[in-house]
């Protein structure tokens, strides 16, 4: 029995946005993945819930013309690794999202609520990172995109204001066309897991097939948000891949990062883990995007 | 023949469709809800509450405090009670406590007519509490100034024990010539049994009679602890024990019944549930007992164990619960598994700390005490350069063993044939080979561990069941057992028992599976792995008895002596072989006779004053990822000396839980806590059981040797499956690595620490 103050489901965005509007202290349900964890512990108990629930606009996986892909907000982690597209054109997103948890929470949880929670351990954030995504925010007044990498400010904390609606997640061909990719979920058992630490690669091969086109490395629980490695991908463009160069990315991966000490996991693990997990998942992307060693 | 045969489950259908009644199914409509108020901290004194804000909450019915019950100290432990006063045991907690000993303890309760009410009110109840510094570690509590948690015990220790074998000592021991010694602290961590139903009961009067529902493995001794906690005549309360979703030990205690109990009778007798969160149960029940140990041991060069010594400090937490019972059994199992030709020193302390309240738990010290004693072994076999199952072989306990201190005899053994069908399973000798100099990021091992495991608990407690039968006008059976099915199967071991002991086929047998105190024979409940030992006696005792009477009728009936006359299959045959009546006849006989009607029934105690041991060992191959410190598991075989099976199905099934609870001792499952003894990880997600994709395939082998003591020839399997897995895959990474764990669980963090210093990784942790 969960102590829900009152749950008013939205016919539509704009109805919801009129009605987050309408209650201050109102806020927005999704798959309920998350929020429902906190009514249960007592911490948003009673609270004002307005649901987007399988919102049909805002559910779903498309292409554009110019071949973008856009992701609605509340479609699920199970339906996104389940569509053509996805499979087609960004299957390591798929594969990402298919991390989360366990069957029963990919069916009810969405990647729109996995991004808004704000956890830096979200399985869908650094991939959403390395592919430079868009978000399209909307509330009254209108709408605002803003790119996943600026998306996050902390710890549970993002730039969406309480009456906003992350509506959709867009995906350029430049970020995903010739690219390679893999996400390495390290959790502490194979499933029903958080991550103790994500890292994702997307790599593209020059025409070569030998030297790096392009790199990017993103990490989550590498910080207090997941974060994008800068200064490492800047090493690889141009290179050969060697294992000199993916020590020397790991490397400087491991001495951007700012991993925390927790009881789930010391700062000198983590570490040992973003150096380790770098090479393993731009070797398996390398290989993935046709190149050669 | 039915025993021996792997019948299908007797409540299988029941279960997969739902039908199967659990507590849940049966509280009574309109019961009220209560909720229990906890300590924000784990050590202090309640001075007050303020109860205005949550008594104002809609749907509150009653709030009690710590002021408000009975002055009554109890006790918890699932044990058979003793009428001699010196081993009882310690009774150390009231209903609801005013002296905080745990975090989370119980300092009031919040009634209302629903759920949402409930918890609303419980955080607005108020206390004022002065808190004590909390006491995390036996080590803490034994230190000089350290706050007692029971008056009755001022430097915190609830027990301390000690022995000596042997005829010279573990220095004399040591500088014999050539003596290789090794010696070491290690540690095992707390962890919790993860029962699918959580603790659930329910309570309510009619007139007097005080029922209470509940999931439980121990009805009668539910009975006796209410009884005890109210104050009241034993035989006011009823314990009504349905089916229930598992319990592993954490159920062998008396939980929230005595508080539903007591609830009922303030309410007028209204009926009352009470059921624990997930978070409830694993932070705020029981927990299986951290220890902590100094432990050596001295060889000769050739492998003969000279010498060892054990110092045990076993972490009780607030409350006494099973108490020194489980340190003595961790300690009873270093001493029965190897012969110490020269000495054997053992000291065991069990410390009250404010570590939330360990109890009984799968295994009940054992696994505990087979991780302990099975290390240092590794580590001793390691250090002579010796392969470790040659050292156990040279070593190990033999057949006929006696336990100098309880008398205990191995009457039947099986541990080499053990030994030697694991060895030939895993592929030990040539893997030993094989994996002796790897180098490289990725290096496998073989490990393996023994044990040994009593089959009940005499002559240290009583050891009693009983069970009664019934036959029909049609032939059929009833079988009342006092001894509980908990998900174990024991209903089907049983049922098997009992159509063999009648010569029925086992579809003539309906066993009740409910037990109530009220009516169903007295047994002290589903523990020690004793119940197809002990109550299946009861039950073969029974069927014999109501054998005898249905074939004493059968003569009656067919005017001869019953001398020669035999049931099989439900048919009675005469000495020639000849069918010459049914069961079913003499049922409708004895039933509806106009000159003779005697109801067929039987009734037996079995009073038991026989114990035998029980072997096996695991045995475990790995794969250790060096750079991310993680351990795949890629075989793991269970080995099983436990007698004559009575349903070989049956048994590989509680093998393969067994195995699945040791995996996740070995390498996930620890109770976390922070500074104040606060839990960190009291739910599903961050206590880490492992998924079906952590386990690998689970084998399950058996060595069927006859025990003469058990009902055909069985000897105790129930915990016996969790006891060896932990310390064959710890044994099985000092193979692949040469790096020595002394602790519990093998987490990533902890092994990539001893990687580190071990040198096997690089300056970057690269390989």
């Amino acid at each position: 029995m969960y102590d829900i103050g009152r749950l008013y489901r939205a016919k539509d965005v704009d109805d919801a946005l009129r009605a987050l509007a309408e209650d201050p202290e109102s806020m927005l349900i999704s798959g309920g993945t998350d929020v429902l964890i906190r009514v249960r512990e007592g911490k948003a108990a009673g609270a004002s819930l307005v649901s987007i629930h399988e919102l049909p606009e805002l559910t779903g996986v498309r292409m554009e013309a110019d071949g973008s892909i856009v992701i609605g907000a509340c479609t699920s982690f199970a339906r996104i690794t389940a569509d053509p597209i996805i499979q087609e054109f960004v299957p390591y997103l798929g594969e990402a999202v298919d991390q989360v948890g366990g069957p029963q929470t990919r069916e009810a949880g969405t990647i729109g609520g996995n991004l808004c929670n704000g956890a830096t351990s979200a399985d869908s954030a650094p991939m959403l990172l390395a592919l430079n995504a868009e978000l399209t925010l909307q509330s009254a007044a209108g709408k605002r995109v803003v790119p996943v990498t600026d998306f996050h400010t902390g710890p549970g904390r993002t730039v969406r204001n309480r009456d906003e609606i992350l509506t959709e997640i867009r995906i350029f061909p430049a970020d995903f066309q010739g690219f390679g990719g893999q996400y390495i979920k390290y959790g502490k058992r194979a499933a029903m897991e958080i991550a103790t630490l994500g890292c994702a690669a997307l790599v593209k091969p020059a025409a070569d097939r030998r030297t790096v086109a392009s790199l990017r490395l993103a990490y989550g629980v590498a910080a207090p948000t997941p974060i994008r490695c800068a200064e490492a991908e800047a090493l690889a463009c141009g290179e050969a891949l060697t294992d000199t160069l993916l020590d020397e990315i790991a490397r400087t991966a491991a001495v951007h990062a700012s991993p925390r000490s927790s009881w789930r996991a010391s700062r000198e693990f983590r570490l040992q883990l973003i150096t380790e997990l770098a090479g393993r998942a731009i070797r398996s992307a390398w290989t993935r995007a046709g190149g050669v060693f | 023949m039915a025993v021996g045969q792997s019948i299908p489950r007797v409540d299988a259908f029941a279960k997969v469709t739902g039908e199967a009644k659990y507590t849940g199914d049966l509280v009574p409509r309109g019961a009220y809800t209560a909720k229990i108020v906890r300590a924000p901290v784990a050590s202090g004194w309640v001075r007050g509450f303020d109860l205005s804000e949550a008594q104002a909450v809609p749907g509150v019915v009653r709030i009690f405090t710590c002021f408000d019950v009975p002055d009554i100290q109890f006790p918890t432990a699932g044990h058979p009670w003793s009428t001699e006063k010196a081993h009882q045991d310690i009774c150390d907690r009231k209903l609801l406590n005013t002296r905080i000993r745990v975090w989370g303890d119980e300092i009031a309760v919040v009634v209302a007519r629903d759920r949402v009410s409930a918890a609303r009110a419980a955080r607005l109840v108020h206390a004022e509490i002065k808190a004590f510094p909390p006491l995390s570690t036996p080590a803490e509590a034994m230190a000089p100034g350290a706050t007692p948690l029971h008056s009755e015990h001022p430097d915190n220790v609830l027990s301390h024990s000690q022995f000596h074998l042997g005829d010279g000592t573990f220095d004399e021991a040591a500088a014999t010539p050539g003596a290789v010694v090794v010696s070491g602290h290690y540690s095992v961590p707390a962890v919790q049994h993860c029962h699918m139903e959580p603790v659930h009961s329910a309570a309510y009067m009619e007139g007097q009679k005080i029922t209470v529902i509940t999931s439980t493995q121990i009805p009668h001794i539910v009975r006796r602890v209410c009884g005890q906690a109210l104050g009241i005549p034993w035989s006011r309360v009823r314990v009504i024990k349905p089916y229930i979703g598992g319990g592993f030990g954490n159920k062998q205690d008396v939980l929230v019944e005595p508080l539903a109990a007591w609830l009922t009778t303030q309410l007028g007798g209204h009926a009352v549930e009470i059921e624990l969160s997930r978070e409830e149960v694993t932070g705020c029940t029981r927990t299986r007992h951290a220890f902590d140990w100094d432990v050596q041991a001295a060889a000769s060069p050739d492998g003969t164990l000279l010498a060892r010594t054990y110092r045990a400090w076993s972490n009780q937490g607030g409350y006494a619960s099973h108490g020194h019972a489980i340190a003595a059994n961790a300690a009873n199992i270093f001493k029965q598994c190897y012969r110490d030709r020269m000495s054997l020193d053992s000291e065991s302390y069990t410390v009250y700390t404010n570590r939330p309240t360990a109890g009984a738990m799968r295994g009940y010290g054992i696994p505990q005490g087979c991780f302990i004693t099975e290390a240092l072994t590794d580590d001793l076999a390691y250090a002579l350069g010796m392969d470790p199952l040659e050292f156990r072989l040279k070593n190990c306990v033999q057949a006929g063993y006696v336990d100098p201190h309880n008398g205990i005899t191995m009457h039947s053994y099986g541990l080499a044939q053990a030994l030697e069908k694991g060895r030939q399973a895993i592929g030990w000798d040539e893997k030993r080979r094989r994996y002796q100099n790897q180098t490289g990021p990725r290096r496998r091992g073989v490990g393996m561990a023994l044990f040994t495991y009593k089959s009940n608990v005499y002559p240290i407690s009583l050891e009693t069941a009983s069970c009664r039968m019934a036959l029909h006008e049609d032939g059929r059976v009833t079988v009342q057992m006092g001894a509980t099915e908990i998900g174990q199967g024991a209903d089907t071991a049983f049922t098997q028992i009992a159509a063999e002991s009648i010569g029925l086929p086992v579809d003539a047998i309906d066993i009740q599976t409910v037990q109530d105190t009220d009516v169903s024979p007295f047994d002290t409940g589903a523990y020690a792995s004793r119940q197809t030992y002990v109550s299946g006696m009861a039950c073969k005792m029974t069927g014999e008895s109501l054998r005898g009477k249905i074939l004493d009728y059968a003569a009656g009936m067919l005017e001869r002596s019953a001398e020669g006359l035999t049931i099989t299959d439900g048919q009675i045959v005469d000495e020639t072989g000849q069918t010459v009546l049914t069961v079913a006849d003499v049922g409708m006989e004895s039933c509806y006779s106009l000159t003779n009607s005697r109801h067929l029934t039987a009734e037996e105690t079995y009073h038991c004053e026989q114990n035998t041991f029980a072997t096996g060992a695991c045995f475990a191959e790995i794969e250790v990822d060096l750079a991310l410190g993680q351990i795949h598991v890629l075989r793991l075989v269970n080995v099983h000396d436990s007698g004559r099976l009575i349903n070989p199905k049956l048994a590989e099934a509680q093998v393969h839980g067994g195995m699945s609870m040791g995996l996740g001792y070995a390498l996930s499952e620890e109770l976390l806590f922070d500074d104040a003894c606060k839990p960190l990880n009291a739910n599903l997600l961050d206590y880490k059981i492992p998924t079906a994709m952590d386990t690998p395939k689970l084998e399950a082998l058996f060595v069927e040797v006859d025990d003469p003591t058990g009902p055909y020839g069985n000897k105790a399997l129930g915990e016996p499956p969790a006891i060896p897995v932990a310390p064959a895959i710890r044994n099985a990474l000092l193979h692949a690595t040469g790096v020595s764990v002394h602790s519990l669980p093998l987490t990533p963090q902890k092994l990539i620490e001893h990687f580190r210093a071990a040198g096997l990784l690089g300056g970057e942790g690269h390989v």
